[in-house]
C-alpha cells in the first residue's frame, strides 16, 4: 500500500493522514465546496474536489470518490467513521475498481449493518443478545402481541438503524402503536428501509464496547471497553477506559464474548462490539460497527497502540504483530467531544470560529478538525474536536481533562465546553457512577434546584 | 407585534403554517435542518399568522425572525 485516498472529512480525515505520515504512506483527500479551506485538505498529499457540500453530492458520492481515488493513483480507500464506512455496496464498488477497502470484507459489512441478521449470527454463536422479536415485524398488531410477550418497555429498533437513530422508546401499548408508524417512515426516509423490531429496553443501562482486531488469517484480539455511557439523545459525549463500572470478571467475559462475536462473523479489520450492560452486570449484544469509531483514541492512549496503523497492515494482509497478553490498561483514557452546538439545549450551533486555541499540555491528545477561521457549516456533523487525556490513575486523568477543558477557548460560535465541564465536576461522575440517563437525570436535578 | 424567530441555524426543511392560522405558544411551526439534527421551532407567543418569512430550501440564522403575528 502506497497511497491511501481517505473519503472523509474534518477531524478523522486528519487523523488518518496523521498514521499514514508516520508510515511513509501517501494520502489523497477528496473534500466538498464547503471543506475546501479546512486544514485536511492541506495536509493530505494530494486533494480532490468531489462537489458541492450536501453529502448526497460529494462525501456519499461513491462514482466521483472512486474516480478521485483512480485520478491520483491511489491503492486503498480508508472510509473513516459515519458516511460510507459501513456501506456495503461502496465496500463492494472499490473491491471491483482493484483497490484496497481498509475494513472487513463487504458481506460483513451487510450482514452487521442489518440488525436483524447481526442478532441471529450473535445468538447462533452463543453471544447474549437483548430479549426481543427474531423477524421484522409487520404490523403495529404484530408488534403489540411481541411487546405483551416481551414485556413493556420496549424499545422499538430499525433494523437498517444503528449510532442510536431510529429508536423509541415505549412503555405502554399505547405508545407503542403511536410510535410504529412515525418510527417506519422515518426509518425509510432515512434508511431506505423500513423494516422494523423490538427489544426489552434495559432500564439504567451502561454503554460499553469492545474493541477488536483481527487479521485477514483469523487471528482475532480484543483491545478491552470503552465505557461510552455519557450520552445525549443516544449520542456519545464522554468515553473512558477502563470502565469505572465493570469489574475483573464481568471484563474478561465481555471481552470475550466480543472476540466470540467478531469470530462468529469472520471479522478482519478493527471494529467495535457494542453492549448494553444492566446493573446486575448482565451483558447483551447491541450491534457491532464495522469500522474505526469516533473514540478510538481513548483506546490508544490507555493501551499505547495505534488503531489506524493497524488497520494499514491488517488491509495489507499482514498477520497481527501483537498478541491477547501484550494487551494491558497502561493508563486511564478519557476522550471529550467537542460539539458546535448549544451547551444547554444541545441545539446545533454552525458559524465562524473567530478565535480557536486548544489546550496544550502534556498527556493531553487533541483531534480535531478546525481551526481560527474556521466556518463551520451546517451540512455535517457539529463534533468539531476531541480532546483526549490520560493518567496513571482515574483521579489524576479526570484533573487533567478539567485543566484541558478550562484552557480550551473557542469564540464566534457556541459549543458545548461548559457542558462538558460541569461533567467533570459532577459527584456522580466522580465517583464514576452513571449509566446513560446521567445526562437526562443531572438536567432534571439542575432544574429542580433552579426552582 | 409578535414574531417567531430560529432556535439554530440551519435549512427549512418544513413549513407547518400559513398566514391567517391561528397559533399557540409552543406549537411547532417550522422544522430546520442543521448538522444532521431535524429540530422544530416552537412558536415563542400565540396568536394569528400575518407573515410566514421562510421557504423551503431557505438558510435561516440562529434568531431570526420566520413567521409574524398579529
Amino acid at each position: 500500500m502506497n497511497k491511501v485516498l481517505i473519503a472523509n472529512r474534518g477531524e478523522i480525515a486528519r487523523r488518518i493522514i496523521r498514521t499514514c505520515k508516520a508510515r511513509g504512506v501517501a494520502t489523497v483527500a477528496v473534500y466538498s465546496d464547503a471543506d475546501k479551506d479546512l486544514p485536511f485538505v492541506r495536509e493530505a498529499d494530494e486533494s480532490v474536489h468531489i462537489g458541492p457540500p450536501p453529502v448526497p453530492h460529494s462525501y456519499l458520492n461513491v462514482e466521483a470518490i472512486l474516480a478521485a481515488a483512480k485520478s491520483t493513483g491511489a491503492d486503498a480507500i480508508h472510509p473513516g467513521y459515519g458516511l460510507l464506512s459501513e456501506n456495503e455496496a461502496f465496500a463492494r464498488r472499490v473491491l471491483e475498481e482493484g483497490l484496497l477497502f481498509i475494513g472487513p470484507t463487504p458481506e460483513v459489512i451487510g450482514q452487521m449493518g442489518d440488525k436483524l441478521t447481526a442478532r441471529r449470527i450473535m445468538e447462533a454463536a452463543g453471544v447474549p443478545v437483548v430479549p426481543g422479536c427474531e423477524q421484522a415485524i409487520d404490523s403495529p398488531d404484530e408488534a403489540a402481541v411481541i411487546a405483551m410477550s416481551i414485556g413493556y418497555p420496549v424499545m422499538l429498533k430499525a433494523s437498517a438503524g444503528g449510532g442510536g437513530i431510529g429508536m423509541h422508546i415505549c412503555r405502554d401499548e399505547a405508545e407503542l402503536r403511536q410510535a410504529y408508524q412515525s418510527a417506519k417512515g422515518r426509518a425509510k426516509a432515512y434508511f431506505g428501509n423500513d423494516a422494523m423490531y423490538l427489544e426489552k429496553y434495559v432500564e439504567r443501562p451502561h454503554h460499553i464496547e469492545v474493541q477488536v482486531v483481527a487479521d485477514q488469517h483469523g487471528n482475532v484480539i480484543h483491545l478491552l471497553e470503552r465505557e461510552c455511557s455519557i450520552q445525549r439523545r443516544h449520542q456519545k459525549v464522554l468515553e473512558e477506559s477502563p470502565s469505572p463500572f465493570l469489574d475483573t470478571a464481568t471484563r474478561e467475559l465481555l471481552c470475550d464474548a466480543a472476540v466470540t462475536a467478531a469470530k462468529a462473523v469472520g471479522y478482519s479489520g478493527v471494529g467495535t462490539v457494542e453492549f448494553i450492560v444492566d446493573e446486575q452486570k448482565n451483558f447483551y449484544f447491541l450491534e457491532m460497527n464495522t469500522r474505526l469509531q469516533v473514540e478510538h483514541p481513548v483506546t490508544e492512549e490507555m493501551t499505547g497502540i495505534d488503531l489506524v496503523s493497524l488497520q494499514l497492515d491488517i488491509a495489507d494482509g499482514h498477520p497481527l504483530s501483537i498478541k491477547q497478553e501484550d494487551v494491558k490498561a497502561l493508563r486511564h483514557a478519557i476522550e471529550l467531544r467537542v460539539y458546535a452546538e448549544d451547551p444547554v439545549t444541545f441545539l446545533p450551533s454552525p458559524g465562524t470560529i473567530t478565535l480557536y486555541q486548544p489546550p496544550a499540555f502534556e498527556d493531553v491528545r487533541i483531534d480535531d478538525g478546525v481551526e481560527t477561521g474556521t466556518q463551520v457549516t451546517p451540512f455535517y456533523d457539529p463534533m468539531i474536536a476531541k480532546v483526549i487525556v490520560s493518567a496513571a490513575t482515574r483521579e489524576e486523568a479526570v484533573y487533567q481533562a478539567q485543566k484541558a477543558m478550562d484552557h480550551f477557548l473557542i469564540t464566534g460560535i457556541k459549543t458545548n465546553i461548559p457542558f462538558l465541564k460541569e461533567v467533570l465536576q459532577d459527584e456522580q461522575f466522580l465517583a464514576g457512577n452513571y449509566t446513560t440517563w446521567f445526562v437526562t437525570e443531572r438536567g432534571a436535578a439542575s432544574s429542580n434546584e433552579k426552582r | 407585534m409578535k414574531q417567531v424567530a430560529a432556535n439554530m441555524a440551519g435549512t427549512v426543511i418544513n413549513v407547518l403554517v400559513q398566514p391567517g392560522d391561528e397559533i399557540t405558544e409552543g406549537q411547532d411551526v417550522l422544522v430546520l435542518e442543521s448538522m444532521k439534527m431535524e429540530v422544530p421551532v416552537q412558536a415563542q407567543a400565540s396568536g394569528k399568522v400575518v407573515e410566514v418569512k421562510a421557504n423551503i430550501g431557505d438558510f435561516v440564522n440562529d434568531g431570526d425572525i420566520i413567521v409574524v403575528l398579529e
